[in-house]
């Protein structure tokens, strides 16, 4: 299958004394239409830095990133994105919210209601659409970051560990809710995590960066079938999974921290 | 039991402390005004200044005097917000009009607005203009600057998830950066519009023949402290009101923010 995502030899190195801070090695990797990939990683591997590469938000010092066979030199609508902090707009309601993407685009008020409401429903937020940002708890937050930029029917979804930031229930029951609708829409997702448990759960391929500066270390697929229940995170077949996964980025977390082996 | 560090009072109370303040205040006035101690040449007791402020408000048209004087803050006011909001606004967004501009606003911050009198009433002669060009000047500069930092601080992790959404620069500015700098922009007009009140009585003290700075040089001719005292009371009292009015507009408009309570 044709990779509708391609990172050839992306390097990126941070300006500063010394010839600076190499952040990430040329790195290549494809990504096919409706993977699920979760680029798992110590913390300053370089994960979200190749994720914001690949969002357009920050450019490579070499290499090039292609979708669709383009090149792609800077943000847009086409790689949808959500954060780790809450980035919803605290001056518009979760309706607003959601509609933002297309607004911009110029479709009429009908229609963005209609495919709002319908992403609203999906995230299970129905019969909040008045409510405005501060009203909401952190999950439902994210909830609305990811209704937000689904809505906008971007060719793939980026998403930089945007369940960090909440606690474990509630990141559990996230994880679910987006597997459901990866399950339903079939998007493409490339998903930066820290978190073993999540990346396995969640992933058609998981990909672990070694520390910094940071390389590809492992690309595994993850042949646990879907629909996935919770309730797999305690079968055989994952639990195998987490444990070569943990052994692979515990060395480099170890690294991370500078600690020698 | 009251005076522990950061325990709140009753609102109750709090009204009851505030009001004793005046009522001491005043108590103190008329013991030095009535009992002689402090002669009443230098200073009126409280109700020769009732009396007189009643005088000036039935007999003297003293209610014109203060609707001229409301009239030229609230249009230099005005008219300096609507040049200094478009200018502000470019500068925060846009670095290479900061760069332009800032140096010279920062400069023309610091030059005292009565200081320009002189020039203004050779320059405008006497008449309105020249009042309403202190005003100006002494609005401008700091609205300027105000609003381009407010504006300049826009969340740029705002920016970043807008920009993954499509959003265009036009859109950026008009979409996130304005909405996002709203509520701020909006407290600094409050603010610098409660310094406006202090220009205007020194521009109306010099080459006016009308407005409450106007009648306060009249009532200085006269040793009138009473009328004196009266206008300055009034002036105070204007100002306060007002800047509640534009507290409470802003808690309406903006009811996403938490505007400082």
């Amino acid at each position: 299958m044709k990779p509708i995502l391609q990172i050839r030899g992306v390097e990126r190195r941070f300006a500063g004394a010394g010839g600076g801070t190499l952040a990430l090695q040329a790195t290549d990797l494809a990504v096919a239409e409706n993977d699920f990939v979760t680029i798992l990683g110590p913390s300053g591997c370089g994960k979200s830095t190749l994720l914001r590469i690949v969002a357009g938000l920050d450019q490579p010092t070499a290499g090039q990133v292609l979708l669709d066979g383009q090149r792609i030199d800077g943000p847009g609508a086409d790689r949808g994105m959500v954060f780790q902090s809450y980035t919803l707009f605290p001056w518009l309601n979760v309706l607003d919210n959601v509609c933002f993407g297309l607004r911009e685009r110029g479709l009429p008020r009908t229609q963005q209601l209609e495919i709002a409401h319908g992403f609203i429903a999906k995230v299970g937020l129905a019969g909040f659409e008045s409510h405005y940002p501060k009203q909401l708890s952190g999950g439902m937050q994210q909830r609305t970051a990811i209704a937000r930029a689904l809505a906008n029917g971007p060719r793939m979804l980026l998403m930089d560990e945007p369940f960090g930031a909440l606690d474990h229930q509630t990141r559990e029951l996230m994880q679910e809710l987006l597997l459901g609708i990866w399950e339903a829409e079939r998007k493409t997702v490339l998903f930066v995590t820290h978190d073993i448990d999540e990346a396995v759960f969640m992933a058609s391929r998981v990909v672990v960066m070694s520390a910094r500066p940071g390389r590809i270390k492992l690309d595994r697929a993850v042949e646990l079938p879907h629909p996935r229940h919770y309730s797999v995170k305690t079968t055989p077949a994952f639990t195998s999974l987490k444990a070569e996964l943990t052994e692979c980025v515990r060395a480099e977390v170890r690294a991370a921290q500078g600690l020698k082996d | 039991m009251l005076m522990k560090p950061l325990t709140p009072v009753s609102p109750g109370a709090r009204v009851v402390l505030g009001v004793a303040f005046f009522v001491v205040f005043v108590a103190v006035w008329s013991a030095a005004t009535f009992t002689g101690y402090v002669s009443a040449t230098f200073l009126a007791d409280p109700w020769t200044m009732l009396k007189s402020g009643w005088m000036l408000l039935t007999e003297m048209g003293f209610a014109e005097d203060i609707g001229m004087t409301v009239w030229r803050v609230v249009g230099g006011f005005v008219i300096a917000a609507a040049i200094a909001l478009p200018l502000g606004v470019a500068m925060g967004a846009y670095k290479p009009i900061e760069a332009f501009f800032e140096p010279f606003v920062s400069f023309a911050r610091y030059l005292p607005a009565s200081a320009f009198i002189p020039l203004l009433i050779l320059w405008a002669g006497i008449g309105e203009a020249q009042k309403l060009a202190v005003i100006f000047i002494g609005s401008f500069f700091q609205l300027v600057l105000m609003i381009a930092v407010t504006v300049g601080n826009t969340r740029r992790d705002l920016v970043e998830a807008a920009y993954t959404l499509g959003a265009g620069d036009r859109s950026l500015v008009w979409r996130v950066m304005i909405p996002g700098a709203a509520p701020e922009i909006a407290e600094t007009l409050r603010m610098v519009l409660g310094w406006a009140w202090t220009y205007v009585i020194v521009a109306e003290l010099i080459g006016a023949s009308s407005g409450i700075g106007h009648m306060i040089t009249d009532s200085q001719a006269l040793l009138a402290t009473d009328q004196i005292i009266f206008g300055i009371i009034v002036i105070g009292v204007i100002g306060l009101l007002s800047d509640l009015l534009f507290k409470a507009a802003n808690r309406r408009l903006f009811p996403w923010a938490q505007l400082g309570r």
